[in-house]
C-alpha cells in the first residue's frame, strides 16, 4: 500500500481519518476490497480510505436471524458463518468479480454501499430490505447510528436505506446489522425452451403469477447455463417435498409454452450462480455492461431500443443485463431505451474515459436534485467522500 | 397532555384569509372550518391527545394537495397529513395552527397490471381496500396492520407499518415500487416508479416510515402476490413464558419460517378468550398462534414438524387446525385482542417497542414487576418472529393520575426494550407519544443530523413538526413554551 492508503485500526481511527480530511479539504476514495472500482464513474481522489482493517463478525443470533460484521469483512467469512447454522444471505449478492475481472472476495460494506442484489431480490427483496442496522461515519467524521438489532423498527428516518446503494458518497459504513434466513432445505429449476424475449418474459410472468412460491426467474440467451436455445428457467426453494410438489405443478402449467426441463440440486444451483454473476451475458473485456431495471414486460422492448446483441434478463424479466460496444453513441441508445421503459439504468462496467464522459445513472428531477444536494451537504458537507462517483461534480 | 410548540399568532390572525385561499384552491365542500365538524379530526388512534386544527381540507388531487401546500408554504402555514387516522402514536395529532391535509377522498385505485405483478393507487386506498380488489383474481397485497379495514395505504408508507405476517412478506417498505410526492414547496415529484431499485439515492425508502414529515405521498405503486394455495393455523400453550420462548427458538433453528407466529401471556389469553370463545386454554402461561401456507399436503408436512417441535416443551395444549373455519377459530381470539382488552379496561395505551427475540422472558418478568409496582394491568401481544412486542396498558381516563401512570409506565418499557438491545417503535412510529423518549436511543448528534435531513426537505419545519423530534432542539420551533 502506498502513502495515499488511509487503513485505520478501528471506528475510532476512522472517524479521525475523516475529521482530518474534512478540515484539510481532502477527497477520499472510500475501498472495501476495491472489486468495484470499475462502477459508476471514476473517484478523483487523492487518497483511498481502505475498509479492510474494520473486518470481523460482531454478533450472530441465528434464532433471531441476525448478524453483525464490521464493514471490511469479506464475504466468504459471512458465508461461512451462516452456513455452520444452515442460514444464508437472503438477497443472494453477487461478487461479479469475474465480470469486473478483480481480485475477489468483495466486503460486506461494499456490497451494501453497492446495494447489489441477485436472483432472489424478487422474491426475498433486496441487500437494502435486510438492512436492519448500521454504524457510520459522516463526511464530518462524526459517527452515527440507524436502525439497529432486531428486525422490526421505525424509530426515525431510516438512514439504513438511505446509506444503503449510496456508494459511500454520504457516510462511510463501519458496522451493518442483517437479517438472514434459514437456507432452503432443496432447490430445482423448470426450464422452458422459449422462441423469443416476449414468449420469454410471458413465461416468467405465469411463473410468478402462480401460487409455488417462485424465488427466482430469468431468461437465458441460446447456450447460457448450459441448456440449448433460450431458456426462460424459474427456481424454487424450500423443503424437499414442496419443491417436489411445485416443482411438478410448475411444469405442468407451463408446459403449454415449450419444452420444459427439471433440474435438481447441484445443476440447479450452478445455473443460478452464474445467473448471479450474469455470466450467460458473455460479455467480452473491451466492451461496456448496463443493468437496466424496468417492469418486467418491458425487459423485451428495452433489449429491442439498446440495440445491444447480447441481453441476459432476471427477475421475472424487470432486470436487464447488456453488453455492447463501449461508445456514447450505445450508451446514448441504452439510455433512452430505459427512459422510454419508465425505468431507471447504471452504466455498470466501461472504460474510464466513457464513465468519465456521461451520466452513468438517470438525472433526477430537479426538485429531487435539489433536495439530494442539501442531503449530500448535511452529511457531506465539504464534499469528501467518494467525490464523482455517482454524479460528476457531486 | 403532551406539549405541542406555540401556535404562531401570525397565523392565527390571517386565518379568514388563509381559508379563502383554500376554498379558492378546493371543490365545493373540501375546506372544513366549523368548530363542530373539526371534531372528528382533533384526534388518532391516540385518542388521550386532542387538538382541533385551524382547519381541514380534503383534496381530490395531486394537483390540490401541491396548491394547497405552495398556499401553505408562502403563508407559512404548519400542515398535518392525515389518512384515516388510525395512528397510535398520535401521528395525525393536530396543531392548533395547522392546515390538516386529510386523503380520504383520493380513493381510486388507478390501475392494476397482473403481468408486472403491481398495482398504483391513491393515499387515501384503504389497505384492505388493495386486496379486497384483487382477491378474486388470487391475489393480495401483503402487509397487513389489524387496522387494515380502516387505514390507508398513505398512512402505511408514513408508518412504513407491519401486520402478523410480516415475518414472512415484510413490512410497506419491502413491498413499494414507487410513489408520487409532493414537497412542501408544491412541486410534485416522482420517486421510484413500476421497477425495482431504481439507481440513486434510496428516496423511497427514505420516504417510507417519515411520518409524514418529508412530504405528502398522493399515489402509491405497490407489488401485489399471488396468494398461496392455501393456509392453515396451530395453537400451542405452554407452562412459562421463558419455555414458549424456548419453542419459538428451537421452530426458527429448523429452518420453518411461518408465515406468522403470534405469542399473547396469560392476561391476554385470558381476556380474550373471555371475548371471543376462541377455546384458548386458561391455564397456560404463553400461547403461541402458528400459521403456514401451501397446499394442503405441503401444510400437513409443516404443521407435522412444528407439532413435534412444540411437542419438545412439555405443551399444556397442542391444537392443529383441520379446515379453514378451525384456523379462523384460533385466529379470532387473536385478531380481537385490542377489542377484548377495551372490554376489561374502556382506556389503554398500545405500547410498540421491539427486543431481541432472547430477552423475551426478562422483559416480560420486568413488565410485570413494573405492573405491581404501578398497579395498572397489562397484557402483552408479541410478533414472535421479529421480536415486535405490544404491551396493552390499562388504565381509566377518567382519573388524570391513572393516565399518567400509564403514560409513565409505558415510558419505562420502551427505556427497557431500547436497554436490552431493541427500539422504541417496530411499526406505529414516533409520532408525538416517543418523541421525547428519542434521547434514550439517539444521542444529540445523531438527532441532528436526522434533522437536517429532514430540513432538506422541509426548509421552514411546516411539516409535520411537532412528531418525531423533541421540540427543544427543532430549528423552527424555538418558540415552544
Ligand atoms: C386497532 C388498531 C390496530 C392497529 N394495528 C396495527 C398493526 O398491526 N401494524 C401496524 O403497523 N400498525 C397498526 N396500527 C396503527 C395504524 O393503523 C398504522 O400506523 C396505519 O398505517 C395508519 O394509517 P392511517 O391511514 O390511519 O394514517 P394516519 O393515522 O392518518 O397517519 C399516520 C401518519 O402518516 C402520516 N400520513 C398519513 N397519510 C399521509 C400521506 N398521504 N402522505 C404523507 N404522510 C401521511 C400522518 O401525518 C401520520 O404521521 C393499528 C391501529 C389501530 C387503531
Amino acid at each position: 500500500m502506498s502513502d495515499s492508503v488511509l487503513a485505520p485500526a478501528d471506528e475510532a481511527e476512522l472517524a479521525a481519518s475523516v475529521a482530518a480530511a474534512a478540515a484539510a479539504g481532502t477527497p477520499l476514495a472510500i475501498e472495501g476490497a476495491g472489486t468495484k472500482r470499475g462502477l459508476l464513474r471514476p473517484v478523483q481522489a487523492a487518497r483511498t480510505l481502505s475498509l479492510r482493517g474494520l473486518s470481523g463478525i460482531t454478533l450472530y443470533k441465528p434464532q433471531e436471524l441476525i448478524l453483525s460484521a464490521r464493514a471490511g469483512t469479506p464475504l466468504p467469512e459471512i458465508e461461512a458463518a451462516l452456513a455452520e447454522h444452515g442460514q444464508h444471505l437472503i438477497a443472494e449478492p453477487p461478487s461479479l468479480t469475474a465480470l469486473f475481472g478483480t481480485e475477489g472476495p468483495p466486503t460486506l460494506g461494499g456490497l451494501v454501499a453497492t446495494n447489489l442484489s441477485g436472483p432472489r431480490r424478487i422474491s426475498g427483496g433486496a441487500m437494502r430490505d435486510h438492512v436492519m442496522g448500521i454504524r457510520a461515519v459522516n463526511g464530518k467524521g462524526e459517527v452515527f447510528r440507524s436502525g439497529g438489532r432486531v428486525l422490526k423498527n421505525v424509530t426515525g428516518l431510516d438512514l439504513c436505506k438511505l446509506l444503503t446503494g449510496a456508494h459511500g458518497t454520504l457516510g462511510v459504513l463501519t458496522e451493518i446489522t442483517l437479517k438472514v434466513l434459514p437456507g432452503p432445505e432443496a432447490t430445482g429449476t423448470v426450464a422452458v425452451a422459449v422462441a423469443d424475449l416476449a414468449q420469454g418474459v410471458q413465461v416468467l410472468s405465469a411463473g410468478l403469477g402462480s401460487p409455488y412460491g417462485v424465488s427466482a426467474a430469468a431468461l437465458l440467451p441460446a447456450g447460457g447455463g448450459g441448456l440449448a436455445g433460450m431458456q426462460a428457467v424459474l427456481r424454487l426453494e424450500d423443503f424437499a417435498e414442496s419443491v417436489a410438489y411445485r416443482g411438478a405443478r410448475l411444469r405442468a402449467e407451463l408446459a403449454g409454452f415449450g419444452a420444459v426441463q427439471w433440474l435438481e440440486g447441484a445443476a440447479s444451483r450452478a445455473l443460478w450462480d452464474a445467473v448471479r454473476e450474469a455470466a450467460p451475458l458473455g460479455a467480452e473485456p473491451g466492451e461496456a455492461v448496463w443493468r437496466v431495471s424496468v417492469a418486467p414486460g418491458e425487459g423485451p422492448g428495452v433489449v429491442a431500443a439498446a440495440g445491444c446483441p447480447k441481453a441476459l434478463l432476471d427477475w421475472g424479466g424487470g432486470l436487464v443485463w447488456l453488453a455492447g460496444p463501449a461508445t456514447e453513441a450505445r450508451h446514448a441508445a441504452v439510455m433512452a431505451a430505459a427512459a422510454a421503459a419508465g425505468g431507471s439504468f447504471t452504466l455498470f462496467r466501461a472504460p474510464e474515459a466513457l464513465r468519465a464522459a456521461v451520466a452513468v445513472l438517470p438525472a433526477e428531477p430537479p426538485a429531487l436534485a435539489a433536495i439530494g444536494a442539501r442531503v449530500k451537504a448535511v452529511m457531506d458537507p465539504a464534499g469528501i467522500l467518494n467525490p464523482g462517483r455517482m454524479r460528476a461534480g457531486l | 397532555m403532551i406539549r405541542l410548540p406555540d401556535p404562531k399568532p401570525e397565523v392565527l390572525a390571517r386565518r379568514e384569509a388563509i381559508l379563502a385561499g383554500l376554498r379558492a384552491i378546493l371543490p365545493e365542500g373540501g375546506v372544513i372550518s366549523e368548530p363542530l365538524r373539526l371534531k372528528p379530526y382533533e384526534t388518532d388512534g391516540l385518542s388521550a391527545y386532542r387538538q382541533p386544527p385551524l382547519a381541514v381540507v380534503l383534496p381530490t388531487s395531486t394537483e390540490e394537495v401541491a396548491a394547497v401546500l405552495r398556499l401553505c408554504q408562502a403563508e407559512g402555514v404548519r400542515v398535518v397529513p392525515r389518512g384515516a387516522g388510525t395512528s397510535l402514536s398520535g401521528g395525525a395529532l393536530p396543531l392548533a395552527d395547522a392546515v390538516v391535509i386529510g386523503l380520504m377522498r383520493m380513493n381510486r385505485i388507478l390501475e392494476v397490471d397482473y403481468a408486472n405483478r403491481l398495482a398504483v393507487v391513491e393515499a387515501g386506498v384503504t389497505n384492505l381496500g388493495i386486496t379486497n380488489h384483487v382477491s378474486a383474481d388470487g391475489f393480495f397485497y401483503a402487509p397487513d396492520p389489524s387496522s387494515q379495514l380502516a387505514c390507508m395505504i398513505g398512512g402505511n408508507v408514513g408508518m412504513n407499518s407491519g401486520g402478523a405476517h410480516c415475518l414472512k412478506y415484510g413490512v410497506t417498505a419491502n413491498n413499494l415500487l414507487g410513489v408520487k410526492l409532493v414537497t412542501m414547496a408544491g412541486e410534485v415529484v416522482e420517486i421510484g416508479g413500476r421497477h425495482l431499485d431504481a439507481a440513486g439515492y434510496d428516496w423511497l425508502g427514505l420516504i417510507t416510515g417519515s411520518e409524514g414529515q418529508l412530504g405528502i405521498v398522493t399515489e402509491v405503486t405497490v407489488r401485489i402476490l399471488r396468494s398461496p394455495e392455501g393456509q392453515r393455523a396451530m395453537l400451542a400453550a405452554f407452562r412459562g413464558t421463558e419455555i414458549a420462548g424456548q419453542a419459538v427458538d428451537a421452530i426458527i433453528g429448523s429452518g420453518i419460517i411461518p408465515v406468522a407466529l403470534e405469542f399473547m401471556d396469560r392476561p391476554c389469553i385470558h381476556a380474550c378468550e373471555a371475548f371471543a370463545h376462541a377455546g384458548y386454554p386458561l391455564d397456560a402461561e404463553a400461547m403461541l398462534i402458528i400459521e403456514v401456507e401451501g397446499s394442503v399436503a405441503e401444510q400437513d408436512m409443516l404443521l407435522g414438524k412444528l407439532k413435534e417441535i412444540c411437542n419438545r416443551f412439555d405443551p399444556i395444549s397442542l391444537k392443529v387446525a383441520q379446515t379453514a373455519e378451525e384456523s379462523l377459530a384460533i385466529w379470532k381470539g387473536r385478531k380481537g385482542a385490542f377489542g377484548a382488552v377495551g372490554r376489561i379496561s374502556p382506556d389503554y395505551l398500545c405500547m410498540d417497542g421491539t427486543i431481541p427475540t432472547g430477552e423475551l422472558p426478562f422483559v416480560l418478568k420486568r413488565i410485570g414487576e413494573m405492573s405491581a409496582q404501578y398497579g395498572l394491568q397489562v397484557a402483552n401481544v408479541f410478533h414472535a418472529g421479529d421480536g415486535n412486542l405490544h404491551p396493552l396498558i390499562m388504565f381509566d381516563a377518567n382519573d388524570p393520575a391513572s393516565f399518567h401512570k400509564a403514560e409513565s409506565f409505558g415510558a419505562d418499557i420502551l427505556k427497557l426494550c431500547v436497554e436490552v438491545g431493541g427500539c422504541l417503535t417496530g411499526e406505529h412510529g414516533v409520532g408525538v407519544e416517543k418523541r421525547d423518549l428519542m434521547g434514550v436511543q439517539f444521542t444529540e448528534a445523531e438527532l441532528a443530523q436526522q434533522r437536517a435531513i429532514k430540513s432538506a426537505f422541509d426548509p421552514a419545519w411546516l411539516l409535520n413538526p411537532a412528531k418525531v423530534f423533541p421540540l427543544d432542539g427543532n430549528p423552527a420551533l424555538q418558540r415552544a413554551a
